[in-house]
């Protein structure tokens, strides 16, 4: 569904990212985990053209869409949820949830409405609550329900948890389970959590430096040695 | 923070008296006299001492009036309610604006002012476009005033076009120069693009005042058309062909008649800019300017494209600055590039912010404190920048986020709360 070649990128004089390969399946959930500033969102944002690749490719479902502008890979049915949230703070939820259906078909906005409302729930009471007055876990929720109103086939998501109590986290990631079982959503998740995200993904990677270090099945991963000493003891495992 | 508060008001009024003390001494307490030896230096210290003790009056007084009187941030009642007076408010405000100039105590000073101050709602409205639902902070503004102004005017004095036609071809072309303005500033943002505004404003001003061959260069364009109610003239005898206003409905001519048709005029053109704006706050393109001045990436990332959102808010705004431009130079009949310099634009943008960015109501009432305010005082012309100052002062303590800056959401589902 999703293939990443070599991708190359950076800003401006500064790279971040050195030659990253990896893939995502029709209906996998991937995940890729890395310590802070490794370059997760980046390569997440540069997937979605900003920045630009200086090198490699990026194809969806075999398509290169290395060169496209941002808001044209919006509408492949790639749907991104940007590292820190980013709702829009003085619109309503309701207004929110709209704005996530703007390269939708407007015949199907009732439909999905209510499907993103179903999962979840908590919105439907906040409906027209400015999103900047829900807590940090609502606002996750309205995030990524605001990128599942595109009808997605695949879902980029940049660290759900962050910022939330562990108790939220699990609520969150039991939900991305449900997305991607119910709902058939190619799931790409990116994560500092690497011990839920493992938990929860069919596959993952592991991200140092700009460059992937590590490969494997979210089982595996959970049971190597080495990312049990970097990521998970000591880290948040709760 | 634990101070008794009356010893906390006073340590307050103390200060800020010895403020205004410094600050009134060399701006009140010295003054140059003008006498038959030539120009000498007075002194008027007891000015000062009039300004501190006022001021530091005042803040005693606000310090202890604060637990009671804070600074209201969140609305404090219920956001529908809230929605549901303003709807009320406008319409109140429109049934008076309508029946204004047939209230018995009206005359024609009222309605002539009322014009006026309709001009700056309108360009408040238009402005709030690109600064309060889009976020794109533009202080040149009275640049696509000018270009609609100039329009009209060139047009109906070259051409012989009637202010109906122009008035749609002024708003074309202001909103071309809207987009001519907007493709060059829209990587900009924040300060930066203020400052590109700026100078567009200033450059618009300068080549209306040096294209002498043109524009008429700084002695402006003269004697430009009045409009007609479907060619029928506002004046006292007109001339062959044509009819006047007063002939044809066999009144008495006066004078007022044009007075009141041009502030129908204006009030129309306003209402349609407050209907246009109320009306695309909802559809999909008014939508995506608020979210783009919420978050840019965002925005993006849910498949917008910044570049024709923010070309669009620019080029409407320009509009219907190009119609108020249109009909300001019908009313007075002459303009110059004096009238379109930078202190309007700065005007017209401290009635949005004052208004409360976004809030269509908050301009009205921003546009009768800054502008019908200091006309009406006019008067008693001395006071004129006192109350401007004071109406500054009072509502930066009463209301620091604008007039009315609560905003009401533009969709909600039958049936929930
Ligand atoms: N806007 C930016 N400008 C310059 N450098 C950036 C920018 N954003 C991120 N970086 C740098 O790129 C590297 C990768 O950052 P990022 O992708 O945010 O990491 P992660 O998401 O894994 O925490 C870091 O070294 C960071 O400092
Ligand atoms: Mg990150």
């Amino acid at each position: 569904m999703l293939k990443v070649e070599n991708l190359h990128s950076g800003y401006g004089r500064i790279q971040a990212l050195h030659g990253i390969d990896l893939e995502v399946g029709q209906g996998e959930i991937v995940t890729l985990i890395g310590a802070n500033g490794a370059g997760k969102t980046t390569l997440l944002m540069t997937i979605c053209g900003n920045p630009r690749a200086t090198q490699g490719r990026v194809l969806l479902d075999g398509t290169d869409i290395t060169r496209l502008p941002t808001h044209k890979i919006a509408r492949l049915g790639l749907a991104h949820s940007p590292e820190g949230r980013r709702i829009f703070p003085r619109m309503s939820v309701l207004e929110n949830l709209q704005m996530g259906a703007v390269v939708a078909d407007p015949r199907h906005f009732s439909d999905d409405l209510d499907r993103v409302l179903t999962l979840f729930p908590r919105l439907q009471e906040r409906l027209n609550q400015r999103g900047g007055t829900l807590s940090g876990g609502e606002q996750q929720m309205l995030a990524i329900g605001r990128a599942l109103m595109s009808r997605p086939a695949l879902l980029l998501l940049d660290e759900p948890s962050l910022g939330l109590a562990p108790l939220v986290v699990r609520h969150i990631f039991d939900l991305i389970a449900k997305i991607n079982a119910e709902q058939k959503v190619t799931v790409f998740l990116v994560e500092q959590n690497a011990f839920h995200a493992l938990k929860l993904a069919h596959r993952g990677y592991v991200m140092v430096n700009g460059r992937i270090a590590l490969a494997g099945s979210g089982a595996e991963l959970l049971a190597n040695p080495e990312i049990r000493s970097h990521y998970l003891e000591g880290g948040v495992q709760a | 923070m634990k101070a008794p508060p009356i010893a906390a008001a006073l340590r307050e009024g103390l200060a800020g008296a010895l403020v205004a003390a410094g600050l009134a001494l060399p701006m009140l307490g010295f003054r140059l006299v003008d006498s038959a030896q030539g120009l000498s230096l007075g002194t008027r210290f007891d000015w000062v001492l009039w300004a501190a003790l006022i001021v530091g009056l005042g803040r005693f007084a606000m310090t202890i009036l604060r637990g009671a009187w804070q600074p209201s941030q969140a609305p404090a009642m219920g956001e529908a309610k809230a929605a549901r007076l303003r709807l009320m408010a406008g319409w109140a405000l429109a049934g008076l604006a309508i029946t204004l100039p047939f209230l018995p105590f009206s005359d024609r000073n009222l309605v002539d002012k009322a014009t006026l101050v309709l001009i700056y709602v309108m360009l408040g409205w238009g402005l709030n476009i690109v600064v309060g639902l889009a976020g794109l902070l533009d202080l040149g503004f009275v640049a696509f005033y000018a270009v609609g102004a100039y329009s009209y005017a060139l047009l109906a004095t070259g051409l012989g076009w009637s202010f109906w036609l122009c008035l749609p071809l002024a708003g074309l072309f202001a909103a071309g120069f809207g987009v001519a303005l907007g493709f060059p500033v829209l990587r900009l943002r924040g300060d930066y693009l203020a400052i590109v505004t700026l100078g567009f404003g200033e450059i618009i001003r300068v080549i209306l005042q040096n294209w002498q061959d043109f524009t008429g260069g700084p002695s402006g364009i003269s004697s430009i058309p009045r409009p007609t109610l479907f060619g029928l003239r506002f004046m006292a005898s007109a001339p062959d062909g044509h009819q006047t206003f007063a002939d044809y409905f066999g009144l008495a001519f006066s004078g007022d008649h044009r007075v009141i048709f041009l502030y129908f005029i204006i009030l129309g053109l306003a209402l349609l800019t407050n209907l246009f704006t109320l009306r695309i706050r909802r559809l999909p393109i008014g939508r995506a300017w608020e979210a783009l001045r919420e978050d840019e990436i965002a925005c993006r990332s849910l498949g917008l494209n910044p570049t024709t959102i923010k070309l669009s808010a620019f080029a409407l705004g320009a509009m219907f600055a190009g119609f108020a431009g249109s009909f300001f130079a019908t009313r007075q009949g002459f303009i110059s590039p004096e009238s379109f310099s930078f202190i309007e634009s700065a005007v017209i943008l401290a009635i949005v912010v004052l208004g409360g960015m976004g809030s269509q109501i908050g301009v009205v009432l921003a546009a009768l404190i800054l502008v019908g305010l200091p006309e009406w005082f006019r008067e008693l012309q001395q006071y004129r920048m006192i109350a401007f100052g004071g109406a500054m002062v009072l509502i930066m303590l009463w209301k620091p986020s604008g007039l009315l800056s609560s905003r009401a959401p533009t969709i909600r589902l039958k049936g929930a709360k």
